[in-house]
């Protein structure tokens, strides 16, 4: 079920383009004719803006559809960045040695302990905003957790008796690394990869919320929200409070339902948990 | 005992002698291996040592097999990873085919690594079980740069053979394999690159007894073939009786006795010896019958704080009060003749039976500590 | 023991110092026009004025010896003055902590509690329906963003009731606690509920996940056989074995519990250290910003000690080495 919604949420975003085409409107496209009332309150769900306007008479299912592709894209690319890194990081730290390990370790300890959110919100204010470093700062604070369990695990594959067949074969640590100690780590990997998007959607939408994640008037359910909530416009314009929080509560629902059903499937230690 | 760096250490002047010189495949000069115990906050300081292996001189002859025997946590593992230079020795010296590789990094001891391989006891544990079992035998051809895609694809298929398994197994994982294959992999994996010498750790211990004597035969097998030389350790007696030319046996870090097959099984003249000869079950029904079991007691004493001079003194029947100060020698005792070596101030003479060990060990020491 | 705190508090102490050079380096790499900020646009263009504030604050020296100034101020317990509204660093974020530190420690035992104790009660009976609607209500809150949940607590509790002519939950500010218990208790309700929610997603599954683990133990089985009552076996014996991931799960959340105040702080209008340095970065107040950073991470050092130090409380396999 989690899967065929995601599917569908791909879909929306790849199609985006044709989509709002056929809806009519496009995604900062201002509707001040029939967007907006004549007292300037945006109009509800109807015929002519199926899922109602926001205050600049934009329509809100366009705006909700670009803003699943902000999302995917951040979300993907931001996991599989943090992974990546996580992965090389936390490999070389728990195979290299304790001279390494030490300096790497304590490297992942700072990240950890930054108060990641106010960093970001300064580096973005003090860089100016762009996707791009959304998904750099994203990446950026997410990958020291998954490199420190991945660390974890390759400290103690680095006492098996392959490992130690392989040196005695002359392998150099590269390739023990890579061919030896990688192929263990590729089903807890998968299992971050997706706890790690909708956590990384989530950190997308804070920040554009925040008003330091995607530029307005380009569309993000974040921004959507910030919107929303100003001058608490919410009160007076239900759907556009209900309609990006329910897309981003159930993106992350998915994901996160997703990532249980890998993890059971892939983690023998979960299934003798749900045994007993 | 401490290190000489050049110049030869008196026992290790007899071990040599025992050997012809030209034969000497690999020759170990007082070889010894200490794990650091640290503990410390920012500067970490040396508590303690596990003296895992405690000067150590034998030689390994060209073609031969040369059987080690000893009680687990004696240090047979870690002597094996010396050898093979899995391990940075703490001092000592290792000449492989006349070359001194007791120094050598691990770039430059790559090429040394094509002509001695080792066998592992786990057959689980020491195959990938990510990896298929081609890409695994492959291995030493992939390191080495020998061989390449169809011509590799061959040269693993003829290995698989030559070792009993199925060619057309090769794209399959470990995990579809029972353990007695699994050993043929690994010594298929050994077998690779040709080598002059395989130190096997263990190779059957984790196997059944009908699947053990398979391995051993085509270890024997082999060795005829491509005339191998085998270190077989095994804490089996009846096993490296089967397979051995001579025999080492060890003791907490030390070699207390070296000789011929025959010489050591007919004429124990180390007292531990005798007591682990009585101990093991003997395949003979004559030899079963007179030999008494001689049961020790006590645990093994801990290498981090073993025993002064001999170390077997807390647990010898006939230790005296000099085995707690002096250290005997690695030398042949009684009448024996060179290549029968003994470290033992009162060594067995022929036909002595050993008398009941003392109940409360003489010195006593703490019981060992299992680090791992 | 003492060995280990030492050695914690000095890597502590290290963990500091590194993110001090990197939020030092990022104004370093982007420094805010200071003396704009501190005359006003007129006066900035008097470039001799300009040239006195910059040298008044030391900002003309070479960045390493500008680091080291920044130290020496450090270590006297002087956080300097802020660009912006002139005041001493110190009593901004005296007046802003109150506020987070209620709004930290009451979401951090409603999460902690409530989050065990579901995770528990489900962990008894697993599959029941107890334990099913326990694991849908983790799933969703680990998928609700705190800001979202804000919003819609708001729109519900505050606006929805406050049209019903209910006005149960204030919809924004802080009342101080010496002040007026009970205001400061009902502001704070929400926003509690707010950060809360999250985290005790986490700790319910966790709480689930090792109770069920722990209860399979021999040693369990043997409370149970010695005849002990299911409740105690539960919480004295079982609870205590499975407290130990939690209390090193909260050591990792406390880091992220600055990130959290920000974003609830943001939607109820409370004037903690989250919107602090919100605004404090929005204006490139640098020396709030760095004040705010250094606290929040010796609050993230010194919390990870304590866990460590809980952790060797609860689990006496664990030794302080
Ligand atoms: N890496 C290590 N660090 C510290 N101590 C070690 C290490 N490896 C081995 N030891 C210790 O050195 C001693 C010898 O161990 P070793 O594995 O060589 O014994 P073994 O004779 O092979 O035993 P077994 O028959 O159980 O395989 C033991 O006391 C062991 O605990
Ligand atoms: S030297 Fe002494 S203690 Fe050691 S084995 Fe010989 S008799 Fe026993
Ligand atoms: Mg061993």
């Amino acid at each position: 079920m989690c899967g065929a919604f995601i599917l569908f949420l791909v879909l929306v975003a790849v199609f985006a383009d044709p989509l709002s085409h056929l809806i009519g409107w496009g995604p900062t496209q201002q509707d001040r004719a029939t967007g907006t009332t004549a007292d300037g309150l945006p109009v509800g769900p109807g015929r002519i803006h199926l899922l109602g306007a926001d205050q600049l008479g934009r329509d809100v299912l366009v705006r909700l559809i670009y803003g699943a592709r902000v999302s995917l894209v951040v979300g993907v690319s931001a996991a599989i960045a943090a992974v990546l890194i996580g992965v090389i990081i936390g490999l070389c730290a728990g195979f290299l040695g304790p001279a390494v390990d030490s300096v790497l370790a304590r490297l992942m300890d700072v990240v950890l302990a930054f108060p990641f959110l106010l960093f970001a919100i300064a580096l973005v204010t003090v860089v100016g905003p762009s996707e791009l470093l959304e998904i750099a700062v994203i990446a950026f604070f997410s990958w020291a957790a998954v490199g420190r369990i991945v660390r974890g695990q390759t400290l103690a594959i680095r006492e098996r008796e392959y490992v130690e067949a392989a040196r005695s074969l002359g392998a150099g640590n590269l390739r023990i690394m890579v061919v030896d100690v990688l192929p263990n780590l590729i089903a807890p990997v998968l299992v971050y990869v997706t706890l790690l998007i909708p956590i990384s959607i989530v950190f997308e939408a804070t920040l554009s919320f925040l008003g330091v994640g995607i530029i307005p008037p380009t569309p993000s359910w974040g921004n959507m929200l910030d919107d929303a909530q100003q001058g608490g416009l919410y009160q007076v314009a239900w759907w556009f409070l209900t309609f990006p929080a329910a897309a981003l509560v159930l993106t992350t629902l998915a994901f996160n339902l997703l990532g249980d059903s890998v993890r059971d499937a892939l983690d023998p230690r979960t299934e003798r948990l749900f045994a007993k | 005992m401490t290190a000489l760096p050049h110049g030869t250490s008196p026992a290790a002047a007899a071990a040599a002698a025992a050997a012809d010189e030209d034969d000497a495949l690999l020759t170990l000069d007082d070889v010894v291996k200490h794990f650091p115990i640290r503990r410390g906050i920012v500067i970490k300081s040396e508590v303690g040592q596990v003296r895992a292996v405690d000067g150590v001189s034998l030689t390994v002859r060209r073609g031969e097999t040369l059987g080690l025997v000893g009680e687990t946590g004696c240090g047979k593992s870690t002597l094996a990873r010396c050898m093979t230079r899995l391990y940075p020795l703490t001092s000592g010296r290792i000449t492989f085919d006349g070359h001194d590789i007791s120094r050598l990094s691990p770039r430059a001891m790559r090429p040394y690594r094509r002509q001695m391989q080792m066998i592992f006891q786990d057959p689980y544990g020491s195959l990938n079980p990510h990896r298929r079992i081609g890409s695994i035998i492959g291995d030493p051809f992939a390191i080495h740069g020998v061989a390449d895609g169809p011509e590799r694809k061959r040269k693993v298929q003829e290995l698989m053979e030559l070792v009993g398994l199925n060619p057309e197994h090769f794209n399959r994982f470990p995990s579809d394999f029972s353990g007695g294959q699994r050993q043929r992999i690994g010594v298929a994996r050994a077998l690779a690159l040709r080598p002059k010498l395989i130190v096997c750790d263990e190779p059957v211990s984790a196997l059944d007894v009908s699947i053990q004597a398979q391995i051993i035969n085509l270890l024997q097998t082999l060795q005829s073939e491509l005339g191998l030389t085998y270190v077989f350790i095994a804490h089996d007696l009846s096993v490296v009786e089967h397979v051995s030319d001579r025999v080492a046996v060890m003791y907490l870090g030390k070699v207390v006795e070296i000789a011929e097959r025959a010489a050591l099984y007919s004429t124990p003249r180390h007292p531990y010896t005798a007591a682990l000869l009585s101990a093991a079950s003997v395949a003979d029904p004559d030899r079963a019958a007179v030999r008494q079991r001689i049961v020790l007691h006590g645990d093994v004493p801990s290498p981090i704080d073993p025993p002064s001079g001999c170390r077997f003194h807390p647990r010898c029947p006939k230790a005296q009060e000099i085995c707690g100060r002096v250290q005997p020698d690695l030398v042949p005792v009684l009448a024996d003749p060179p290549k029968h070596v003994t470290a033992c101030h009162f060594p067995m003479a022929d036909g002595e039976k050993l008398g009941p060990a003392p109940a409360e060990p003489a010195d006593a020491h703490p019981p060992g500590i299992g680090m791992r | 023991m003492l060995r280990f705190l030492i050695r914690r508090t000095l890597t502590g102490l290290l963990v500091i110092w590194l993110i001090s050079v990197v939020v030092f380096a990022i104004f370093f790499i982007a420094p805010p026009n200071v003396a704009f900020l501190l005359l006003g646009k007129f006066q900035a263009s008097n470039q001799q004025l300009v040239e006195q504030v910059t040298a008044q604050l030391g900002l003309n020296k070479p960045i390493p010896v500008q680091y080291w100034n920044f130290l020496v101020r450090l270590l006297h317990g002087n956080l300097g003055y802020s660009y912006y509204s002139h005041e001493a660093v110190t009593t901004l974020i005296g007046r802003a902590l109150p506020v987070t530190a209620s709004l930290a420690i009451g979401a951090a035992i409603i999460w902690v509690v409530s989050g065990v104790l579901i995770g528990v009660l489900s962990a008894t009976h697993p599959r029941s329906i107890r334990d099913r609607l326990a694991t849908l209500f983790a799933l969703t809150g680990l998928s609700f963003p705190t800001f979202v949940l804000g919003l819609i607590l708001l729109f519900f509790l505050f606006y929805k009731l406050h049209l019903a002519g209910i006005d149960w939950f204030p919809g924004s500010g802080y009342v101080p606690l010496t002040q007026d218990p009970w205001q400061w208790f009902l502001h704070l309700i929400l926003p509690w509920i707010t950060l809360a929610v999250a985290s005790m997603a986490v700790y319910v599954r966790l709480a689930r996940g090792q109770m069920l683990e722990v209860l399979g133990d021999d040693y369990i089985r043997t409370a149970r056989a010695k005849g002990l009552s299911e409740t105690r076996v539960t919480f004295r014996h079982a609870l205590r074995a499975a407290l130990v991931p939690i209390v090193t799960q909260f050591g990792i959340d406390v880091a992220t519990l600055l990130g959290g105040a920000i974003v609830t702080e943001q939607v109820f209008g409370l004037n903690g250290l989250g919107a602090l340095s919100v605004s404090s970065v929005v204006n490139q107040d640098e020396p709030v910003i760095i004040a705010i950073v250094l606290l929040a991470a010796v609050f993230v050092v010194i919390a990870n000690i304590l866990v460590d130090i809980l952790y060797a409380v609860l689990d006496p396999r664990v030794r302080l080495e």
